[in-house]
């Protein structure tokens, strides 16, 4: 099939409307949240419908095609960059919730649905979505599911994948799987959804995807403290997780994202060397005798300042400040890079310090703004793209910055995903046995690799089939047998 | 292939004579008898027994504490059991981190009770006594708790498993929070010995609980069943455990709370009043909570099955049963954490009736959601009858993952969903 007649085979699927093909246009999708990444896809197509996608797939499949899946383009790892001569499967007109089920705390919705908008439909039942990515108002439940997003609430509650109970897939190959027991629990077979969930979309493409509702806690109280550095301010963390005291969120600024955030936001955070943003929720006093746990161990760790929010304005200002964070290093650097690393919680002085010191060894500024509680490092590279070299200066410190968590015994990313940017990386945190055996899954899912092919893995295994374009076997066609 | 000699010498030679002996008709499962029980005592013991059993044509079935298995369709064939009793050691434990990592042999009581000793937990709480962790994973084992810190899924950070080929591979790591690479953790729980053998596991923990009261409820019927657990699901008390016992003695709907001690009162007090519509409430004693639990209990000529539903499906799932069981004169007691919708039927009787009861479960299910597995019975009833029941869509992937695991069909052959 040459191009001319898979754009017809796509429009008569889609209607003229929900294929682009024009060069320019095109444009507008060769990147991701990631930018020193573009490929300019060969087409881009936007269904309205699982059928759709179905469709859609199967005609790639049948003419092997490579695809890649598309939520909102706010990935920061490459995930939904295009593929060269592939289609791009945009989901952002997938966007109806289609069923609420508060009694049995569920809701299904379609991929395209933005985060935030799940909770804002449960909200007036008491109800939310719990995990919070600070993209939620633009990222998509779909791109969630497929990066396994976390937020700034997952300390307590569990990232997407503890709250993704369900999913319609369309496989690589057209066919149609629903996996995870949905509303049940425990479906009988294999944990394929636990599997599926942080594939970074190279499994196949949920259509329509089961999350688990919260109920909103009794008491919500939010403190925020400031400390001298970021060491003084760890000090506070393992306080805290030691007096075993699990906080809903637990979120650590230093100096330069306090400066970066001022700047771009004023939420008006004290002047200090670190900043800690600790929430409680739960049964009242549950929570008001643990916060007050909270407030002596900040104390005991000669915290400056601590500031208790009066109600929740003062609570959202707190959390505007944090959510802002990379957005907001515009406003005093050029260019820069967002790394995502994360160390085990009792090495995070240790490889804070590490970091210092690279900073200074390349002589490029780094702001951190990170998870706290689970050790999930945002290292924030600062440097300027006109400066020559500065840029592969960057990006050379961002690598050295997690390789230091790797050497203490962390991982390459906590929530953004490998995608085309680490994959180079992967061989540092796993061996090639490592990587065959994860592979062995992409080959059962994915037998061809038409599927967001290229990422994650270095290498791509074979799966013992015949790669690129082919042609099916008759009987296979037929629907009489399964993939060889 | 060798003779049954030179395969016991070679496996000798990998693990030392005292651990290999033959197999006693007490290491059958279902019936089937193997020849050889063999204990390796590392990651690289492990890869060679399998290496060997693959090239052998073996099949090979894995053993951990031997407190599941029951579980499953009978082993279509069955030579080689690999027991994972000297893979005992917990590798790390870093309170700090609140992380784990321990070999699979380790018993899930002993490791408790090393994590008490920094008042820390793994919030997994089976009730059989003396499984080890990596039984506990494959078989996706889980307790009353699940309820609130989830099940074995939501707490296994990492893993190293050996394939059939002898091939070692980890993933995850020893972090809680990481997305680097597929979560074969994950995929590895509940595949019940079919895809490799589980050497080690990495695990997130919690803080030990400062103190804890089980409040109860007597309820008279089904509906005020589910409406108890309903209230208590939709309130904020953040129970641990929300808990439904029914048999002739007693039907209640139990209510697990934990917190702190200067908490634990208000919650107390929050969950009974929230009770008190469906009948009379009280806080248990220590002692009647362990009478709670009737499934530890299962006879060797009783059918128990494992039902999955929606929690707002309480109702028609004990009507369901009871109702089945009552037309045909067969007993039945059941128990289950109605708070996420997982129900345990024990039923006695004439087998063929038994029989007849699963199907209409099934039947029902099938309708209204979800799943019915039988887990403990005999196998003349497991010959009978399809123990997992009919699977969805997925049955073909699900044949695809485990051809690309184990292309062989040398782990533990016949015993999973669909013939697997
Ligand atoms: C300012 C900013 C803040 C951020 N903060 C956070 C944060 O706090 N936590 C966090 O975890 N991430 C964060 N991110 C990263 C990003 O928002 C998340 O990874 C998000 O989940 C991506 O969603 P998306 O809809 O934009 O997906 P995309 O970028 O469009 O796609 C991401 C991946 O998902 C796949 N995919 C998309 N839809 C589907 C589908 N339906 N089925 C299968 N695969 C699919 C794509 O192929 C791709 O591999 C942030 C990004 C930005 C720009």
């Amino acid at each position: 099939m040459d191009r001319g007649q898979l754009i017809e085979t796509m429009q008569g699927i889609l209607g003229p409307q929900g294929v682009i093909h024009e060069h320019e246009e095109l444009r507008t999708y060769e990147c991701d949240g990631l930018m020193n990444y573009r490929v300019i896809p060969d087409l881009v197509v936007l269904p309205e419908t699982a059928e759709q996608v179905q469709r859609i797939v199967q005609t790639c499949y049948d003419e092997g095609i490579p695809f890649v899946a598309r939520g909102s383009g706010t990935g920061l790892s490459g995930g939904a960059l295009p593929v060269e001569s592939g289609v791009l499967i945009v989901l952002s007109r997938m966007r109806r919730i289609l069923e609420v089920d508060v009694e049995n705390q569920r809701i299904v919705v379609e991929p395209g649905v933005i985060n935030v908008w799940v909770s804002q439909e449960v909200a007036d039942e008491g109800y939310y979505y719990a995990p919070d990515p600070a993209s939620q108002i633009v990222s998509s439940i779909g791109g969630n599911l497929a990066e396994n997003s976390g937020g700034v609430h997952c300390l307590k509650y569990g990232f997407t994948t503890n709250h993704v109970m369900g999913a319609e897939v369309v496989l690589p190959d057209g066919s149609v799987v629903h996996i995870g027991g949905g509303k049940s629990p425990d479906a009988p077979g294999y944990e394929l959804l636990g599997a599926f969930v942080g594939s970074e979309g190279t499994l196949g493409i949920a259509t329509k995807i089961t999350l688990r509702l919260v109920r909103k806690p009794e008491a919500v109280r939010t403190l925020l403290a400031a400390f001298k550095d970021t060491e003084e301010a760890g000090g506070a963390v393992s306080g805290i997780i030691g007096a075993g005291i699990v906080p809903a969120a637990i979120e650590m600024m230093d100096a330069l994202t306090i400066e970066a955030v001022e700047r771009q936001v004023s939420p008006g955070f004290p002047d200090a060397g670190a900043i800690l943003i600790v929430e409680l929720d739960g049964p009242e006093a549950e929570v008001a005798s643990q916060f007050d746990h909270v407030i002596e161990v900040c104390q005991m760790n000669e915290a400056s300042e601590i500031r208790v929010a009066e109600d929740d304005e003062e609570r959202a200002l707190f959390w505007k400040g944090r959510k802002a964070a990379f957005g907001a290093m515009g406003s005093i650097s050029n260019d820069y890079y967002v790394q995502d690393g994360v160390v085990p919680r009792t090495e995070l002085g240790t490889v804070l310090k590490k970091i210092s010191d690279l900073s200074n060894d390349y002589g490029l500024r780094v702001a951190n703004v990170f998870h706290a509680g689970d050790g999930n490092l945002h290292p924030l590279v600062l440097y300027d793209n006109d400066a020559p070299g500065e840029a592969e200066k960057a990006e050379k410190l961002a690598g050295d910055i997690v390789f230091t968590c790797l050497e203490h015994g962390g991982s390459l990313t906590g929530e953004h995903g490998i995608g085309e940017d680490k994959k180079k990386y992967m061989p540092k945190m796993f061996t090639t046995d490592d990587m065959n055996v994860m592979q062995l899954l992409r080959c059962a899912f994915d037998p061809h690799q038409i599927c967001n092919p290229g990422k994650i893995f270095p290498t791509p295994r074979l799966c013992g089939e015949r790669p690129g374009p082919f042609h099916m076997h008759p009987v296979q066609k037929a629907g009489l047998a399964e993939n060889f | 292939m060798q003779t049954k000699n030179a395969v016991l010498e070679d496996l000798q030679g990998i693990v030392g004579k005292e651990n290999l002996r033959e197999a006693t008709p007490e290491d059958a499962i279902d019936g089937v008898e193997p020849s050889l029980v063999v204990e390796p005592g590392s990651v690289e013991e492990i890869s060679a027994v399998m290496k060997l059993a693959r090239g052998e044509g073996l099949a090979v079935s894995l053993r951990g504490g031997g407190t599941k298995t029951y579980l499953g369709a009978p082993p279509r064939s069955l030579d080689l059991i690999l027991s994972t009793a000297r893979m005992d050691g917990i590798i790390e434990h870093v309170p700090g981190d609140q992380i784990v990592r321990t070999q699979s042999g380790v018993r899930l009581a002993a490791l408790q009770e090393k994590l008490a000793e920094a008042n820390q937990m793994l919030g997994i709480d089976p009730p059989e006594e003396g499984a080890t962790i990596g039984g506990v994973v494959a078989a996706n084992s889980s307790g009353p708790r699940r309820y609130r810190y989830g099940t074995v899924r939501d707490l296994i950070i990492g893993i190293t498993v050996v394939l059939a080929d002898g091939t070692v591979a980890k993933a995850g790591g020893k972090v809680v929070k990481n997305v680097a690479g597929y979560d074969l953790s994950k995929l590895f729980t509940g595949s019940l010995g079919t895809l490799g053998v589980i050497a080690d596991a990495n695990f997130r923990l919690h803080p030990r609980p400062e103190s804890a009261r089980t409040v109860a409820v007597e309820v008279e019927t089904p509906q005020a069943a589910r409406d108890a657990a309903q209230a208590i699901v939709h309130s904020q008390v953040e129970a641990t455990a929300v808990e439904l016992h029914w048999s002739d003695e007693a039907k209640l709907i139990s209510v697990l709370l934990e917190s702190i001690p200067g908490g634990i009162e208000a919650k107390e007090e929050r969950a009974s009043f929230l009770l008190e519509e469906f009948g009379e409430v009280r806080t248990l004693g220590d002692g009647e909570v362990e009478n709670l639990e009737p499934l530890s209990t299962v006879s060797a000529d009783e059918v128990e099955i494992k039902i999955g539903a929606p929690p707002t499906e309480l109702a028609t799932v004990l009507d369901s049963v009871l109702d089945a069981a009552k037309r045909r004169d067969l007993t039945a007691r059941m128990t289950g954490h109605a708070g996420t919708g997982v129900t345990y039927a024990v039923l006695s009787g004439e087998e063929g009736a038994l029989a007849e009861v699963v199907d209409e479960v099934r039947e029902i299910r099938t309708r209204n959601g979800g799943s019915a597995v039988v887990r403990r019975a005999p196998t003349s009833f497991k010959k009978r009858v399809d123990v997992w029941g009919p699977a969805g869509d997925y049955l073909g992937l699900t044949r695809r993952v485990k051809e690309k695991f184990d292309p062989g069909y040398t782990m533990n052959p016949g015993r999973f969903i669909g013939g697997i």
